[in-house]
Order: C-alpha cells, then sequence, then structure tokens
C-alpha cells in the first residue's frame, strides 16, 4: 500500500477519505438510518461528476464522434456549443422528447424490460474496478470471475430485445449477438486464464499491486493475451468493426431496429458504458490500474486510472474509424480458427513459464525474462499462425491494383515500373 | 444464519427462485418459459453467495447465465415455430407423475441427510476449490471432462446429414 496517502479530507489522492468524513458528519446530524439514504445519493451525484460526466458524455458520446470525423476528413458535431461540445446534451434532449414506439404484435413486457436489464449490469461492472489503494467499491476476492459473469448479462437483453420486437432483422441480430458471444467468450476468457495463472490471482486489486511490485505491466508480460482481450471485447461490445449484430448495411439496425426514443438512448448510453467499463477493466488489468510507476503517490491514482480508461477507449475509436466490417462467417471463423488455437497455445507457454519460476524458485528478475520471451513468440505466433491460414500483411504492394483503372495512382515504393 | 440482512437475503432468493420456477412450468410461451429460467439460475447463484460461496456463485452464473441458457435460446430459435407452444400436451400425466416421484426422491434425501452444523465453515475459495478439484478429486474432474468431449463429439455426428457425409467421404 502506499503511505503517503494520508487520511485527511484534503488529500485528493484518495476521494474514500473526504466521502467518508461527509458521511461521518452527517451520521453524527441525523437522525439514525438517514444516512444510507444520503450516501447513494451523494455517490450518484459524484459519480456523474467523476465519471458519466467527463467519460459518457464528452468522450464516449462526443469525443468518439468527433475522432471518427477526424478520421474520416470530416468536421463531425461542431454547431452546438463551444466546438460542438453541448451536442451530447442536445441529444439526449431529443431522445427524451420522442416516442418510445412499441410495435403492435411486438411481445410488449420483454420490450420494456430489455433496456432495464441492459443498463443494470453496466453500473454493477464499475463496483469492482479499484480507483485507488483504497478506492474501491466491492473487493471481492473473485472479481475477474465477477467481471466476466456480469457482462454475459447485456448479450440476453440485447436477445430479449430482439425477439421480442417480432421482427425479421430484430431476429436476425438477437441470433447473431448470441453467436458473436458465445464464440467470442471462449478465447476471451482463456486468455484472461493466462493472466490469472501468470499473477496467482482473481482479485483486480490484488494484479494492480502485482504490476506495481514487479515494475511491469501485463500487457508487455502476456501481449498474446491482450491482443485476444482486445479483439474478444470488441465483438462482445458489438463495436463497429465486427458490429454486424446491428449491421445497419444488412440488417437495418439488428435488435434495435425497433426501439426509438430513450429507449434506444438508454441502449446506445450503455453501449458506451459498456465500452468504458471493458477500457477500465483492460487497462486495470494490463496496462497497470491506478499504478503508473511510482507516480501515482504524487498524482490521484483515480485520474490515473481515468487516463488510461480513456486512452484504451481510444483504441476502440480507431479501430472504429478505421477498419472495415467483418462479415458474420469471417468473424465466426476467426475466433474458433485463429484466435482459440492462438489462446491455448499462449496458455501452454504461461503455464510452463509459471511452472519454471515456482519450481527453480527464481528471483523476481525473472519476470522480465519471460515478458522479452513472451513478446518474440507473440510476435512469432501471430505472424506464421495467420500466414498458415492464408492472412498475407500487405504493406508494400508490389505492383498496382485496381486503382490505375478507377483513375489514381499509387507510386510503387522501388521507385521503377514492374510491370 | 442470523441477523435482518442473510434472513431477508434467503427468503427473497426463495421466492425469486420459486416464484421463476414456477413460471418456467406454466408460462405458454417457450421464450419465456427459458426466461425464466435463467432468472431461477440466477436465485440459485444467490443462494450460493448466502453461503459465502462467492466463486461457486459466479461459475454458476458464467455456466447457466451466460453460456447454457444462452445455448437453449440458441436451440430455441431455431425450432420450428410450431414446437414452441408450450400448452396442452398428452404428456402432462407422466410429467406429473416424474415429477412426484423427483420430489419424494428429494424429500427423502433430506430428510435422512445429518444437517449437522459446524462452528467455523472451512474456507472456501477459489484456490482451496482448484486444489481440490485437480489433487482428491482430480480422476472424476477428467472423467467429467471426457463426458463432455463425447457429447460434443456425438453432438456433431447427430447433426450431420447424409449428405454431408458424402461429401466428406469424397475428399
Amino acid at each position: 500500500m502506499s503511505s503517503l496517502v494520508t487520511s485527511n479530507w484534503y488529500d485528493i489522492r484518495d476521494l474514500s477519505n473526504i466521502s467518508r468524513d461527509i458521511l461521518e458528519g452527517l451520521a453524527n446530524v441525523l437522525p439514525h438510518g438517514v444516512v444510507y439514504v444520503l450516501a447513494p445519493v451523494l455517490g450518484f451525484i459524484a459519480t456523474f461528476i467523476l465519471v458519466v460526466l467527463p467519460s459518457q458524455l464528452i468522450v464516449g458520446v462526443y469525443g468518439e464522434r468527433k475522432i471518427i470525423g477526424r478520421v474520416q476528413s470530416r468536421f463531425g458535431p461542431n454547431r452546438v456549443g463551444p466546438f460542438g461540445l453541448v451536442q451530447p446534451i442536445a441529444d439526449s434532449i431529443k431522445l427524451m422528447q420522442k416516442e418510445a414506439l412499441t410495435p403492435k404484435y411486438a411481445d410488449r413486457a420483454i420490450m420494456w424490460l430489455a433496456p432495464i436489464i441492459f443498463v443494470a449490469p453496466c453500473v454493477m461492472l464499475f463496483a469492482v474496478i479499484p480507483f485507488g489503494p483504497r478506492m474501491i467499491l466491492a473487493n471481492i476476492p473473485v472479481a475477474l470471475l465477477y467481471f466476466v459473469a456480469v457482462s454475459s448479462m447485456p448479450v440476453l437483453a440485447a436477445f430479449m430485445a430482439g425477439w421480442s420486437a417480432n421482427n425479421k432483422y430484430s431476429l436476425f441480430g438477437a441470433i447473431r449477438i448470441i453467436s458473436m458471444a458465445v464464440s467470442y467468450e471462449v478465447p476471451l476468457v482463456l486468455g484472461l486464464l493466462g493472466i490469472v495463472l501468470f499473477t496467482q490471482t482473481l482479485s483486480l486489486q490484488d494484479m494492480v499491486e502485482w504490476q506495481r511490485h514487479y515494475h511491469i505491466w501485463l500487457i508487455a508480460a502476456e501481449p498474446v493475451a491482450f491482443v485476444l482481450y482486445f479483439i474478444g471485447v470488441g465483438v462482445e461490445l458489438n463495436r463497429t468493426p465486427t458490429d454486424i449484430a446491428e449491421a445497419e448495411s444488412e440488417i437495418v439496425a439488428g435488435y434495435l431496429t425497433e426501439y426509438s426514443g430513450m429507449k434506444w438512448g438508454l441502449f446506445y448510453g450503455m453501449d458506451i458504458g459498456y465500452a468504458l467499463a471493458a477500457a477500465a477493466f483492460g487497462s486495470t488489468v494490463f496496462l497497470g490500474g491506478w499504478s503508473m510507476f511510482g507516480l501515482d503517490h504524487w498524482v490521484p491514482p483515480w485520474m490515473i486510472i481515468i487516463g488510461k480508461t480513456h486512452l484504451f477507449y481510444f483504441l476502440f475509436i480507431w479501430t472504429r474509424g478505421t477498419l472495415p466490417r467483418l462479415r458474420i462467417d469471417q468473424l465466426m471463423s476467426f475466433a474458433w480458427k485463429f484466435m482459440l488455437p492462438v489462446a491455448l497455445f499462449n496458455l501452454l507457454v504461461i503455464a510452463t513459464e509459471r511452472m519454471i519460476w515456482v519450481q527453480n524458485d527464481l528471483a523476481d528478475g525473472i519476470v522480465y525474462v519471460f515478458a522479452a520471451v513472451n513478446i518474440v513468440l507473440a510476435l512469432a505466433a501471430l505472424v506464421f499462425w495467420s500466414r498458415f491460414l492464408g492472412y498475407r500483411p500487405e504493406n508494400t504492394p508490389k505492383k498496382p491494383r485496381m486503382v490505375r483503372e478507377a483513375g489514381g495512382y499509387v507510386p510503387l515504393p522501388t521507385g521503377k515500373e514492374t510491370r | 444464519m442470523e441477523g435482518f440482512g442473510p434472513t431477508f437475503g434467503f427468503y427473497a432468493m426463495s421466492a425469486l427462485t420459486l416464484v421463476s420456477a414456477g413460471g418456467v412450468m406454466l408460462s405458454r410461451n417457450l421464450l419465456h418459459a427459458v426466461l425464466f429460467l435463467i432468472v431461477t439460475f440466477i436465485g440459485v447463484a444467490g443462494f450460493y453467495i448466502l453461503l459465502s460461496a462467492e466463486f461457486i456463485a459466479l461459475a454458476q452464473i458464467i455456466i447457466y447465465v451466460g453460456a447454457i441458457s444462452v445455448l437453449v435460446l440458441f436451440a430455441v430459435l431455431l425450432t420450428p415455430r410450431a414446437g414452441r407452444d408450450n400448452g396442452e400436451t398428452k404428456m402432462a400425466l407422466p410429467g406429473i407423475f416424474l415429477a412426484v416421484c423427483l420430489a419424494a426422491v428429494l424429500a427423502f434425501v433430506i430428510n435422512d441427510t445429518n444437517w449437522a452444523t459446524v462452528a467455523t465453515s472451512p474456507e472456501l475459495t477459489a484456490s482451496s476449490l482448484g486444489e481440490a478439484l485437480l489433487d482428491a478429486w482430480a480422476l472424476p474432474f477428467e472423467m467429467a471432462s471426457v463426458l463432455l468431449t463425447a457429447a460434443l463429439v456425438g453432438a456433431i455426428m447427430l447433426v450431420r446429414t447424409p449428405e454431408e457425409e458424402a461429401e466428406d467421404a469424397l475428399r
């Protein structure tokens, strides 16, 4: 534990001090029990100011649209307020005003229930994310498992949404999201299993402590697990390169086809919420969480983890803006034929390393050797396995392709005509 | 179990589990029945949490809610619409008979078990569970995995059509 953080209320490096002081002071003044009602209200206000407003609205909605606009050479929102910053507020007001339609032959109860079930797990996910040495809501010993378990709930909600609308495209979206979730859960969990094997813990707080103790981030120690996590979670979140469950070019809007107004808004907002939760989880497990090589003594740890979350979220936005959408069969075969063997290979390597470490009782510095070995093995495995399956990287085209026929011109790297 | 919290939790979880289990039986729509079944699984996971077995509770949610129910939903979606009606059937009487038999067996077992309480609960962490599974009970654990593999291969064999067999024979 970092010894520099004090228990004084003005020490903003640990926000639990000030909240505890406020609640204890209120408990002395107010009659018994009222403080239990006030605590969630205070927590709601604090969460809104610290997380929802900057992360969900500014970064999630505004920043995402702005960055994607930049990626695609257009402006993005720039009309409402300075630089278009008030656009998310305007959008949410518009959504609340709209009528939430329900089709005549829809299953009304389930259609009404689906957005609610979609929202609740997202809030629950943040309970186990450590924001500092003591700033964690529920420090349960099986936090990683909790995260995996709770994040399987929104799939059910999306299925309910898709099935209840009584629409072909909704049903296709529901089927697709279920098959995607089932397929990508396997390599994702196998990748995380390697992490658990290496750090010998299921608690997220202990993982951050592990990374602090060895002065290494797990992204360096296990790069394959990071790649598996990033791809798998991107598919489970239904984000754009893999958003075939709501691909508008194929099946209108997937399971959201018949939703409108704030019911649709809840799905949209919570998609960003889940992406932020996945980013917070990823930065906790792979990027060192609230620790930053000693910097966390001086900078508030919760600022570090929120910064890392946004960095991770930027990766999501980047892939979303850059990569084209996959087809359903490509996505399925990628999970089973590419990611699953790589995940099993990774698990084998990690288990071997862990056994060498434990049985020979090696010093702490062996982690860096393992990290170097793992990075080399990861690159080798990815390159050779993708070559074997027929995906070839094409950075330097050997001959001009379709571009010339289309009227464009791509200068060749060699500088001389090869035809 | 002492105190208001665990007692309230126990009765709330019992009500949730029993009501949703009733819903599984009584709902006419097969999809609704599956959704009720999911709520039942979540209620059972709640019991595990009350018994402070967090690992088993979360494993229950991952396996039953996250995987098995989702696969059941998938299977229901792929059945023809006529097969989804959960209404009157000639199998009602045998079903009730089987349920009564099962209830009798369970009542006998519950009655017969020695429900002695211990003063201190044994430590039930994920690592102790893992050591028990891979050390003392390694053979049953591995046999379960063989059983699952056999089920997997069997399922693939069952759904293969003669056309696919012929195609494979040509290769």
